[in-house]
């Protein structure tokens, strides 16, 4: 058992500590004393530090070399993660073009494809956004509804609504999951586009949440032109494009989970700040039992690295880890909020967000009950639940929901 | 980073699931209820195996192994609710073997078995060193080392004493409250043993009582080598747990998927699935934390005692869960005597209130991450 880097990964740490190091000062100051206020100059400046760090081999640390990546595994990319949240700066601002939509696109894209669009979403350039989540497709993702129709030019015209969608108010493209023919079932009719996001038809509405801030975008689709060259991955075969986005999907959120700044020790210091409330039997039960799961969470995280060295792609058990990093981090807002009182709950509190973010979080990346099903499934091997979709035509089906409910 | 089992690890736990396999422990913990003479005794196969010696160094004839190999072990004994003594013995092997008491070969080899009687280590609330009490939720002080060398106390709940040859005892001197172990042999005119086995006739515990016991203080054993033995005893407990997680997940499992109800298996209702699910992430928790604590116990001794009261308190709250779980997916069968369902739910029963319980276990982790924030 063994926690500590491999020569090879020291020096590579040393490397990349180093030249943060040095360049910090540089990086966007986003909280705290000096911090920027207006999201366009906010945007800018994680733009353009995106460049830095790409520029000096700290992003996209797995993709092949010759699309601009390291060439390195996904324990070289914790790393730099790691070195990232020591050095205290940001992150490259395009964490779901680099992490999720860019490898989707080296495994399915032609080679023009990556040749125009991997450099400028590396660096920052420009940023994707992930079209796959519909008003009623959303765990049942193969149930999208937009629709992309062939023209006889070869182009295609897209109609239809997406949601959830990050960062699609200020990102170029996007990679937008479409139903190309309803009579088939409805994980074959589907193609993966490249969509434009200044297109002639393109609405983007903030959507805004709990916290009252706008993280996430509806965007709309009104008989969009593209062009013939917008189909990323073959036709009809989007299903399986989406899959290796939705991999990766898992595998970004299981490498960075830290990142959410969950940890026992941080919520034990709010606690710790309360001299009777540290003393309190039931807070401190509350406090133990969510610090377990956090803890478990942690080394989890460490499971998994261990696993990807040694060539294992983490499977859909990962998202147990998940399950237990919301619940926790529920179960620590409460008690945190419960010990201060009201005031936690101002919206300048740092516990206010979290309270109001984890609600959602419970359903993002597929809800919970969706997310054991799969697990009891796909892991345990238990039989699915009977199903009413199977071999029947989109269309079909779509007049069957209309018929049931009408 | 390197967190997979090595070759040697998956031979320990191989052996250990072959020596299990040839004692029908399952059945034995059935009959044992009624005739407790049917319990298996098992000391013979740690011995053959070399688990007496687990922890012991190679200059006392012991294996020099880790603490995370000890828990494989225990792992195995929990799969298949083997009553194995190695919870008492190994940390008392492990203090006679730092202190290069005279008796640390025989125990290394079993021809000694050792039973460490514990003693909690001060809390960030509670300065002493306590014990459990024979009933009720008030610990008691840890018994007294006279200035003379005089041991008194009485140890309640103790795991794996009725039997043992003898015993390492955690108790504090009355002029400074500092905890010293003494080493006092089951022989002793005024040392004894009361057997006190509770609903899991697997498990063997007794009462200890010492009179003015003499006892040898183990040479170079501080407050620290103690405090460790406890935590020890944690991470054993939560690994033996583990095990019997994994049984009790198994054989729900491949019920869920056999049995049939308006149609459909068990297993395909989310209600079923979801349970079984929650008893996955239960179990890869704690398998997680004791990782934790098995790289804690050698590399990162601060959080030794964070990682295993963690380990423990989830191993004990993901076996009531899992055992509860048994029952009822398996219908009313599964709360009948004929079934094993129940033998795992005794386990669990028991196994959460020994050594502190699970309560106590999860009030240190908090108590632990308190005082980091404070520090």
């Amino acid at each position: 058992m063994d926690l500590n880097d491999s020569p090879e990964q020291a020096a590579h740490r040393t490397k990349v500590r180093a030249w943060l190091e040095e360049h910090k000062a540089e990086a966007p100051v986003l909280t705290g004393e000096g911090a920027l206020a207006d999201e366009a100059q906010i945007i800018a400046a994680r733009r353009a530090w995106q460049g830095r760090l790409a520029a000096a081999g700290l992003a996209a640390v797995t993709w092949p070399v010759e699309y601009g990546g390291q060439g390195l595994g996904a324990v070289e990319q914790v790393i730099v993660n790691q070195e990232i949240g020591r050095a205290g700066v940001p992150g490259i601002l395009d964490v779901i073009g680099v992490g999720m939509l860019g490898p989707t696109i080296i495994a399915h894209g032609t080679e023009e494809q990556k040749s125009r669009y991997l450099g400028p979403m590396l660096h920052g350039d420009e940023v994707w956004c992930q079209l796959f989540s519909e008003p009623a497709a959303g765990s049942d993702l193969a149930a999208v509804q937009a629709r992309a129709v062939a023209q006889e030019d070869g182009s295609w015209r897209l109609s239809g609504q997406k949601v959830w969608t990050t960062n699609a108010h200020f990102a170029a493209h996007g990679l937008l999951l479409a139903r190309t023919d309803p009579d088939v079932p409805k994980h074959k009719g589907l193609t993966m586009f490249i969509v434009p996001m200044d297109a002639e038809g393109v609405t983007i509405r903030g959507l805004r949440q709990i916290s009252g801030e706008a993280e996430f975008n509806e965007v709309f689709f009104d008989d969009v032109r593209l062009e013939s060259d917008a189909v990323c991955g073959p036709l009809g075969g989007g299903w399986g494009t989406a899959l290796t986005t939705l991999m990766f999907e898992r595998l970004t959120i299981g490498l960075g989970s830290e990142t959410l700044g969950y940890r026992a020790d941080r919520f034990a210091k709010a606690i710790a700040a309360d001299e009777h409330a540290k003393a309190d039997p039931e807070v401190r039960r509350r406090l133990g039992e969510l610090a377990v799961e956090l803890l478990a969470v942690r080394f989890t995280g460490l499971r998994v690295l261990s696993a990807l060295q040694e060539g294992q792609i983490p499977g859909p058990e990962l998202g147990l880890a998940k399950v237990t990093t919301v619940s926790a981090g529920i179960a620590a807002g409460d008690l945190i909020a419960d010990v201060i009182g009201p005031e936690a709950l101002d919206a300048g509190s740092e516990w206010a967000y979290m309270i109001s973010f984890l609600p959602g979080l419970k359903s993002a990346g597929g809800t919970e009950e969706i997310l054991r099903n799969t697990v009891g499934e796909r892991v345990l091997g238990l039989p699915p639940e009977p199903r009413l979709d199977k071999g029947i035509p989109f269309s079909e089906l779509r007049a069957k929901e209309r018929a049931a409910t009408s | 980073m390197n967190l997979e089992l090595t070759d040697e690890q998956q031979f320990l736990r191989e052996a250990a699931r072959d020596a299990f396999s040839r004692v029908k422990t399952v059945a034995a913990a059935r009959e044992a209820l009624e005739d407790p003479s049917a319990r298996p005794d098992l000391w013979p196969t740690a011995r053959e195996a070399g688990w007496a010696g687990l922890l012991a160094g190679e200059e006392h004839g012991g294996a020099g192994l880790s603490a995370f190999d000890a828990m494989l072990v225990m792992t195995e004994a929990g799969r298949v609710l083997a009553g194995i003594e190695l919870l008492g013995h190994l940390p008392a092997s492990s203090l006679l073997d730092q202190a290069g008491d005279v008796r640390a070969a025989a125990v290394a080899e079993g021809e000694l078995r050792a039973c460490f009687v514990a003693a909690r280590p001060p809390g960030d609330l509670a300065g002493v060193w306590t014990i459990e009490p024979e009933s009720g939720s008030v610990r008691l002080p840890a018994p007294l080392l006279a200035e003379d060398g005089g041991l008194t106390g009485v140890v309640s709940w103790v795991p794996d004493a009725p039997g043992a040859d003898v015993f390492v005892v955690v108790a504090t001197r009355p002029q400074d409250g500092a905890p010293v172990a003494v080493a006092v042999e089951a022989g002793d005119a005024s040392a004894s043993v009361a057997a006190a086995t509770r609903y899991d006739a697997t498990r063997s515990l007794g009462h200890v009582s010492f009179d003015g016991a003499a006892g040898t203080v183990l040479e170079g054993v501080g407050a620290e080598d103690v405090a460790r033995m406890w935590y020890l005893a944690q991470a054993l407990i939560a690994a033996e747990s583990l095990g019997a997680v994994e049984t009790a997940l198994a054989v729900s499992v491949e019920y869920a998927k056999e049995r049939f109800t308006f149609g459909r298996a068990i297993g395909s209702y989310q209600a079923v699935k979801h349970s079984l699910t929650e008893v996955l992430r239960l179990r890869e928790n704690t398998y997680s934390l004791l990782l934790y604590a098995g790289w804690a116990y050698e590399d990162g001794r601060d959080e030794f005692a964070l990682a295993a009261s963690a380990a423990r308190a989830s191993g004990g709250h993901a076996l009531d869960y899992a055992s509860r779980t048994m029952i009822s997916v398996h219908g009313g069968i599964g709360a009948t005597w004929e079934h094993d369902a129940p033998l795992f739910f005794r386990r669990a029963q028991l196994a959460r209130r020994l050594l502190g319980g699970i309560g106590d276990a999860t009030d240190r982790v908090a108590d632990e991450l308190l005082r980091a924030a404070c520090a």
